[in-house]
């Protein structure tokens, strides 16, 4: 086979398999792509900007690596031929500069990026924040709401438009708390406090998961996080309060692994998140707090 | 007597019996195939306590190849599984054996192909390029790959006796300690990697040494081929990184084995110190891999374009500078761990960083190949199939080194498909191209062209339609391990191609594997008689093909680089007698016993079998004890016996 057919074959395979991957996602969701979240807009925006800063240099080295390539042949005798040019220093310079300068740009978009969207960081917003404490259960996903005194498994609701401050630990082996379609995720661990700042502007359903390997029935730790207008949130707070409570007894029922079983609520709270936290005493860390300053808790 | 082993242990569910077949026929048959074609003698002899470099060399590359197969197989269980299990329950495996078919085949893959892969190459051909007659330590040689090959039977012993870990390849605790992991496989991974990577540690150890002092005379450093650097800055990477594994999985072995509270989640224990340690161990790893590779295309891409290296000074000030900055990213595995932006700022930076000296490489490659005269062989394929691969996923790397981009990318199938697009098109490709490259100085003959590129073309199009579909599937939100996916959230079709896409793979693989076949039975009009197969620039093509058992009649004088090169150039073939006697290391079956003794220690802490301990530490003492007093460990290849080697390999 001729090096023009490969090619060419190459060609009409490659757009082929193109054409079919767009037939096979035609209407599927890109929760990364088109995020409904601040933050996961935010967070989207950098990823297309650092995409487009590194194709400044990748499209031309792409088509330099083809060109050179191709002229370069073994069969193209036209082409100039250097046996024993080995060493330039401008030329070295040059290209010691070009990925130095291009990096220097992504430090700056990083450095910036990195503390604006800072997951510690109170999202902007009129409204105060909702709290909201996530506890990683084998395998499911518990939800206290402090202010509240209510909680849930599986099914997390937010207010619209509201910034919603996440108190993240864990009951479980290590686990991860995202919600692709609102924003990035974070770690929730035993016995530590990780915080994650999220907002969702328009009501809808999102699929959250966990995205760190915890065991056996880790496919199954997802939940549906509902955004909602305030009315339909208190709506569900009230709904939420008949149920029973979330008692030191009814959670240790819900510690032992298990599937995921069905959405579940609790009208009052009286295992708290500290108590949760208290498990691993005698020594708690609080992530959220700066360095230094009672990283440690000694009952 | 027995510790914790039970015939409960032998007893597994019938998928798991099908392993357990597999693995123990295999086994019978090659013993069985042994002892009818009476090679047990030969192979003892000539192969399993030989000392020379290029034997253990070959034999690493066997080991290698045997265990692409099984974690291979593991990658095809875990696409059907994925392909096939559309919500809770569905599928033809349980979620705990297919939590340990996804740890098996990380584990394999790293440690036991890729690690196992780069040493073969090493031991075949880094001796030769520095116009040395052997390692710096022949035996401890032995001991390292013996040590590597029974991590690698320990782990494969799991299938058959008991069960591997269920935690993924890093093992992260709290899930591998014993309250989530009450089994025995995290323990068999925990001393599989322990008695490999000692075999590793002294490996670097033996060719650092190597490196430094057995040089021909006149090869300063700046002369040593880039391969050699590149070997150089990847030994001292191990050097510094596998301890830290080592210490790290001995941690977690007292928390499981005797109570302590390392990383346990109460009691002070801290599970964010195993992550930061393995991933200092971890990120390293990825350059010790891949470094080489490198060094293999700076090789061949010279070679094959008919010019000299371009910019050979950028080339190893990039490789250690890669080497220094490896050590200062290891927090990007985990920036969503809740550092605060200052740290997590600066690791991306840092890894930002790495891509400087990667890009010099790449463009160094390309101003090699600008006004030459490139050949399109089966390694030159490999290395253009590594450029184009390896920018994609050098973008989708500087892409995840954002932190606020990882968040939403990490533990992603687009980051599952960042790393293999790193270790494939990278790491797995350069070795590739290293093996076809030097295939006729390691075997003597050379390979049949046309399955090679048939073997290229099919691992390309097999690895573009399994992974890109992952990509996607990452940007669709979907993360990885999962044993099932729901039917409503659009990833099963994407799923059904990446199963294509592995198995086209798997059709690659088992046309290299025809292709070695189809070669050796054609080995006779494919004999490499002049030892100079492809118009070599490197002292490995001066010698024969495939090596005497002493590599060189006389040691070569470097006066530059390219020492060959400019050997052919002054018409010298550095081959010509008188010659002289050489004195060479005799067999030892010292490696065999340490590694025996090794294996039953592991052994024997993975089923509480405590009296083996004593007893196998004791034996590897008293093998080190006697040894110690043999005093003839060199025979002398006497110069009549030269003479008749090279007359018989260079007829005049």
């Amino acid at each position: 086979m001729k090096p023009s057919h490969v090619v060419a074959l190459g060609g009409a395979g490659a757009v082929g398999f193109a054409l079919l991957l767009m037939l096979l996602t035609h209407g599927a969701g890109f929760p990364l792509l088109a995020p409904s979240g601040s933050v996961g807009i935010s967070e989207r925006d950098l990823m297309v900007r650092t995409v487009y800063l590194m194709l400044i240099v990748v499209i031309p080295v792409i088509i330099l690596a083809i060109f050179i390539a191709w002229h370069y042949r073994e069969g193209n005798t036209k082409a100039a031929y250097t046996p024993n040019w080995e060493h330039s220093k401008m030329e070295e310079f040059i290209w010691w500069s070009i990925p130095f300068e291009i990096v220097l740009v992504l430090s700056a978009v990083t450095w910036s990026g990195t503390h604006e969207l800072d997951p510690m960081k109170a999202l902007v917003s009129t409204q105060p924040p909702l709290t909201v404490q996530v506890v990683a259960l084998p395998w499911k996903w518990l939800f206290i709401y402090p202010e509240q005194g209510v909680a849930s498994v599986n099914e997390l609701a937010l207010p619209v438009n509201r910034p919603v401050e996440f108190r993240i630990t864990a009951d479980a082996p290590m686990n991860s708390f995202w919600i692709p379609a609102l924003g990035g995720q974070m770690y929730a661990m035993t016995g530590m406090t990780t915080m994650l700042h999220l907002m969702a502007p328009t009501a809808g359903n999102f699929t959250g998961r966990s995205a760190n390997y915890s065991g056996a029935e880790f496919a199954q730790m997802s939940f549906t996080a509902r955004a909602m207008d305030q009315s339909d949130f208190d709506a569900w707070v009230a709904q939420a309060k008949q149920a029973e409570a979330l008692s030191s007894g009814t959670y240790s029922s819900l510690r032992v692994p298990s599937d995921a079983g069905p959405v579940r609520y609790y009208g009052s709270v009286d295992m708290t998140f500290a108590d949760i936290l208290d498990l691993y005493m005698p020594m708690r860390m609080d992530m959220t707090m700066p360095m230094g300053s009672s990283m440690m808790h000694h009952p | 007597m027995f510790g914790i082993l039970t015939s409960a242990a032998f007893i597994h569910g019938p998928i798991e019996t099908g392993g357990q077949l597999v693995v123990v026929l295999g086994g019978v048959s090659v013993l069985l195939l042994l002892t009818f074609t009476k090679r047990w003698k030969w192979l003892f002899r000539e192969w399993l306590m030989s000392l020379d470099a290029k034997k253990i060399g070959i034999m690493y590359l066997v080991l290698a190849g045997l265990m692409l197969v099984r974690g291979g197989i593991d990658a095809l269980m875990m696409r059907g599984q994925q392909a096939i299990a559309v919500g809770a329950g569905s599928g033809y495996l349980s979620p705990d054996h297919f939590a340990q078919v996804f740890s098996a085949h990380g584990v394999i893959m790293i440690f036991f192909v890729a690690m196992t892969f780069m040493f073969g190459l090493i031991n075949c051909i880094l001796p030769l390029q520095i116009g040395a007659r052997d390692v710096a330590f022949p035996l401890m040689n032995s001991i390292s790959f013996w040590l590597t090959a029974t991590g690698a039977i320990l782990l494969n012993l799991s299938l058959v006796v008991g069960e591997f870990a269920a935690t993924g390849w890093l093992a992260y605790p709290p899930l591998s300690e014993l309250a989530y992991s009450p089994g025995v496989g995290v323990d068999y991974y925990i001393w599989a990697l322990q008695i490999a990577g000692i075999g590793t540690l002294l490996a670097a150890v033996n060719f650092i040494v190597t490196i430094v002092k057995e040089r021909a005379p006149g090869m300063t450093l700046m002369r040593m081929p880039i391969f050699v650097w590149t070997v150089l800055a990847s030994m001292l990477l191990v050097l510094f990184a596998f301890p830290i594994l080592t210490g790290t999985l001995a941690m977690l072995s007292l928390d499981r084995a005797i109570g302590m509270h390392f990383f346990t989640t109460t009691l002070g224990g801290n599970a964010m110190m195993y992550v930061n340690l393995i991933w200092a161990w971890g990120h390293p790893e990825v350059y010790i891999l891949i470094l080489p590779a490198f060094g293999i295309f700076s090789e061949l891409v010279p070679v094959f374009s008919q010019k000299r290296l371009f910019g050979y000074t950028s080339m190893v000030v990039a490789t250690m500078v890669i080497t220094i900055l490896s050590f200062g990213v290891w927090v990007h595995h985990f920036f969503t761990m809740g550092a605060g932006a200052n740290v997590n700022a600066f690791f991306g930076i840092a890894t930002m960083a790495i891509a400087i000296p990667t890009g010099v490489k790449v463009f160094n490659w390309l101003f090699t190949m600008f006004r030459g005269r490139i050949r399109y062989t089966t390694p030159m394929l490999w290395f253009m199939g590594f450029l184009f691969t390896f920018i994609l996923g050098g973008m989708t790397g500087v892409l995840m080194s954002v932190p606020p981009v990882d968040f939403q990318l990490h533990n992603s199938l687009f980051l599952v498909a960042h790393f293999h697009n790193m270790v494939i098109g990278g790491v797995l490709f350069g070795y590739f191209a290293g093996l076809a490259y030097w295939f006729p100085k390691i075997f003597g003959f050379g390979l049949h062209e046309a399955l090679g590129k048939l073997a290229f073309w099919l691992w390309i199009v097999g690895f573009a339609v399994a992974f890109i579909p992952l990509y996607i599937l990452g940007l669709m939100g979907m993360t990885r391990r999962l044993d099932f996916v729901d039917a409503a959230s659009g990833y099963h079709p994407l799923l059904v191609v990446a199963l294509v896409g592995a198995c086209i793979i798997a059709l690659a693989v088992s046309v290299q594997f025809f292709h070695f076949l189809v070669s050796l039975r054609e080995r006779k009009h494919r004999k490499d008689s002049s030892g100079d197969y492809w118009g070599g620039r490197t002292l490995e093509w001066s010698t024969s093909s495939p090596a005497p058992l002493y590599n060189f009649a006389h040691i070569p004088h470097v006066h530059g680089r390219d020492a060959f090169w400019r050997m052919k150039e002054k018409g010298e073939s550095g081959r010509e007698g008188p010659y002289e006697d050489i004195m060479l290391p005799k067999n030892s079956a010292i490696g065999l016993f340490i590694a025996g003794f090794a294996f039953l220690f592991g052994f024997g802490m993975v089923w509480h079998m405590w009296w083996m301990l004593p007893v196998s530490l004791l034996g590897i003492f008293v093998t080190i004890l006697v040894r110690s007093f043999a005093t003839e460990t060199e025979y002398v290849v006497p110069a009549a016996v030269v003479a008749r080697t090279e007359a018989h390999h260079h007829p005049v």
